[in-house]
């Protein structure tokens, strides 16, 4: 709360680009106090990380400082103001939090909680509901993610990337710093690899794992040269990729279709149903981290292909 | 299942699968026919649901097997095939009209992505209409708006930018708004299936939460579809979108969030709620009111034609807006009607002024001198159009708002019935001032201007055709729209008893 409202009234960019990953990195702590580990994940991996990242390299194209305003935002407060208090007069009347009896715990969660085990197969029951129960809206959220790639991309276009000074390293010659990088990218995938794969049993999935990934790529861009990065991972492929993991989720949902079942109806993907949920779950998380790494890159090379050589140095 | 029992996910699966595809292409001529082929193909599917839906009912599809609640549901009842039917129609008919159009307002190197957004733009759309899931309209409304935020700051004037900067904060609101309201009934539901939402709302019905999930839900709603004082957004953004876009926009995006509302206000909290214990009938009359006069006053004095025909936009979604405040059987059918046929109407509009701006390269009206001599097929396009919007017999126009004003006399609100009327005159002058340049304006000496490419003009003249056949044939639009207000009020027709 402090954080937003100082986040608020700095017109030091750069300062409020922090405040922001501070207060992510707060409500993931607090939607972890909620047990809401997969939100919080999610919030700690793009809230707190990603988007600082790309808020940054945003940053370099502007000014850090803000222009000084102009008008009044009384308007702006009163919206504010107004919603703010319809949400604590909708609040007013709402159940207790944590409270068993809440319409939330007795419609639908007795059934995700006692029959996913079995219909489902997959300890993780957020997974299951994400993946499988409600699978059409995850496939409809990658295509959210696609979709903004798509929009990054009819607005700016990836230019071509060039190292700040050709064959050298962008920021500095740290030899301890490229070695520390190097070391961790391995480890930053390998522990991306994990979050895809776990996600059936712990927090985590293909979105927070398409992330991870992208980061390593981030961080190689940064220490080693926006050239170098491209070489390793060309801009045509990530279309390629973010497509790719499209047609994935939806084609794991057109197979079952041929097979006689509803749209991703995973059950009839193996001669268990189990099986087949096990298996259409693994396609489809696969489908999102691909396209959420993917989209996350492509978005990043687009604001890092604008830097200008003059503003690098 | 046969695969007729796919029709449903097939309508938004199609070009949902067809948009990355048509992404990867470097040339936009190959992107655009995976698009065009995508949009008839779901128009066809459409048509078919349509039929299916009017011969045996509601028709269900489960996604993923699972039953509802706990699984999504895709349910098609009259309302849902009908609008569904407008929107496949009105994108493979601006898509067939848009090739040329498109060429030359965007570069080469970004057509196949932007064919991409677009088709990305319609599933959104066509997913919105089809669901019966809260959540899920949701999650379509946000694949919908992002691509049409990308496809509006596509246009040439560099003020599409900021229009659609504009676009993107206002919508934002909207749906997180949409969002929270969302969150309200789900909290005190714990469901997010519409039916089981509308079964398990009457009990809790009477509680802050819930009255608080549906002031969010209407104004979320509302500054989608641009209700007046809501609607600041829109004229920029229609008026510096490339011109397809501004002619699929504006015939759908605006429609599906009304229909979005109406699924919301009569599906789920039901007639009697919405319209009785809530005040958002009077609500409705008064904005709807205030958006047909004062939008329509502001389109007399427009210069630039797209801007104008935007105002008008405003304006008709005001009539649509009275409709649905008058909480009767006729009133909605008018509103329902108005949907169908002002989607008719703008879609040839704007497609004509694609047209004509492909030749000319403006839109301004003063550019428009002799347009009526040089571009004599488009002009009378514009012309039909035109007097289908301000409402004269024979066009379709006049039926929706022959039905509105019926509607407006059976509660003796005659008062509303002569606004209705001036806000029809205030259409004929500002209708007028466009002809007025096209047919008697001198043109500019030495300017070569052709006539428009037949393949923009056959779009155009399907939808002017439709304008002409369905103001003079109303058994199929009127039934439909008749039959569209049964299925939502039977259960609302109680309630609303009960509440007065």
């Amino acid at each position: 709360m402090v954080v937003a409202l100082v986040a608020i009234r700095k017109n030091d960019l750069f300062a409020v680009v922090m405040l922001f990953g501070i207060y992510s990195f707060l409500t993931a702590v607090l939607f972890m106090d909620l047990d809401a580990v997969d939100v919080a994940f999610t919030e700690a991996a793009v809230g707190a990380g990603i988007s600082t990242v790309l808020m940054l390299s945003t940053l370099r194209l502007t000014k850090r400082y803000e222009a000084a305003r102009r008008r009044n935002p009384i308007l702006p407060l009163l919206v504010v103001g107004i919603t703010g208090a319809a949400l604590i007069y909708g609040l007013m009347d709402a159940p207790q939090f944590g409270d068993p009896m809440a319409p939330v715990h007795q419609h639908m969660a007795p059934r995700f909680i006692q029959d996913s085990p079995t219909e489902v197969g997959v300890p993780n029951m957020v997974t299951s509901v994400l993946a499988s129960y409600r699978g059409y809206d995850t496939l409809g959220e990658t295509t959210v993610i696609f979709t903004a790639g798509l929009a990054v991309l009819l607005l700016l276009g990836i230019r071509e990337g060039q190292n700040t000074r050709p064959g050298r390293l962008a920021i500095g010659d740290t030899l301890v710093l490229r070695v520390v990088v190097k070391v961790l990218i391995a480890f930053i995938m390998l522990y991306a690899l994990y979050v895809q794969f776990h996600g059936d049993y712990g927090a985590g999935g293909g979105f927070q794992a398409g992330v991870i990934f992208a980061t390593a790529f981030v961080i190689y861009d940064l220490v080693f040269g926006e050239a170098d990065v491209r070489r390793v991972m060309p801009p045509h492929w990530l279309g390629r990729l973010a497509a790719a993991g499209i047609f994935l989720y939806a084609g794991t949902g057109v197979v079952s279709m041929f097979l006689g079942a509803p749209f991703l109806d995973y059950n009839a993907l193996a001669h268990d149903p189990v099986h087949g949920q096990h298996l259409g779950i693994l396609l489809i998380e696969l489908g999102v981290g691909t396209t959420v790494f993917a989209v996350i890159l492509t978005i990043f090379y687009a604001f890092s292909g604008m830097r200008r050589p003059h503003q690098v140095s | 299942m046969s695969f007729s029992d796919h029709f449903p996910i097939l309508v938004v699966l199609i070009p949902l699968l067809v948009a990355p595809l048509a992404s990867l292409f470097t040339k936009g001529r190959t992107a655009w026919a995976l698009a065009l082929a995508a949009t008839w193909s779901s128009f066809l599917v459409s048509c078919f649901l349509l039929k299916d839906v009017l011969a045996n009912g509601t028709v269900r599809y489960y996604l993923g097997g699972w039953e509802p609640p706990w699984g999504i549901e895709y349910r098609v009842d009259v309302l849902g095939g009908f609008v569904l039917l407008i929107v496949t129609a009105i994108a493979a008919l601006v898509l067939t009209f848009g090739r040329r159009s498109i060429k030359s307002e965007i570069p080469e190197r970004r057509k196949s992505i932007f064919y991409a957004a677009f088709l990305l733009c319609f599933t959104g759309l066509a997913g919105m209409t089809i669901t019966g899931d809260a959540f899920n309209v949701f999650v379509f409304l946000e694949i919908s708006s992002l691509s049409s935020y990308a496809l509006i700051s596509m246009g040439r004037d560099r003020r599409a930018l900021n229009a659609a900067f504009q676009y993107l904060i206002m919508g934002s609101i909207g749906a997180t708004f949409i969002l929270i309201g969302i969150g309200f009934l789900y909290m005190m539901t714990g469901t997010l299936n519409m039916d089981d939402l509308a079964e398990r709302l009457p009990a809790v019905s009477d509680t802050n939460t819930i009255r608080a999930g549906f002031a969010f839900l209407t104004v979320g709603f509302g500054l989608k579809l641009a209700l007046f004082p809501l609607h600041l957004w829109l004229p920029n953004a229609y008026a510096y979108a490339p011109s397809a876009v501004s002619a699929f926009l504006a015939a759908t995006a605006t429609k599906v969030a009304i229909y979005s509302l109406l699924r919301f206000l009569l599906g789920i909290f039901g007639a009697g709620f919405a319209l009785g214990a809530m005040p958002l009938d009077m609500i409705l009359i008064a904005l709807g009111l205030a958006a047909i006069l004062s939008a329509s006053l502001v389109a007399v004095f427009q210069k630039n034609v797209k801007r104008m025909l935007a105002y008008s936009s405003v304006a008709q979604i005001g009539y649509i807006a009275l409709g649905i405040g008058l909480a009767s059987q006729i009133g909605l059918s008018a509103a329902v009607l108005h949907l169908f046929n002002h989607a008719m109407m703008k879609g040839a509009l704007f497609m004509a002024l694609g047209a004509i701006a492909f030749r000319i390269g403006s839109s301004r009206i003063e550019d428009f001198a002799g347009l009526g001599k040089r571009m004599p097929f488009t002009m009378a396009a514009i012309a039909i159009a035109g007097l289908s919007l301000i409402g004269i017999p024979g066009t379709a126009g006049f039926v929706s708002k022959w039905f509105l004003v019926l509607g407006t006399l059976e509660q003796g609100l005659w008062p509303l019935a002569a606004l209705i009327l001036f806000g029809s005159f205030l259409a004929l002058i500002y209708v007028g001032r466009i002809l007025e340049s096209a047919y008697f304006g001198t043109p500019k000496e030495g300017v070569e201007v052709r006539e428009a490419p037949i393949e923009m003009l056959i779009p155009i003249w399907i939808l002017v055709i439709a304008n002409i056949y369905f103001g003079l044939h109303t058994d199929f639009s009127y039934g439909l729209a008749e039959r569209a207000v049964m299925d939502l009020l039977p259960t609302a027709q109680t309630t609303v008893e009960v509440a007065q």
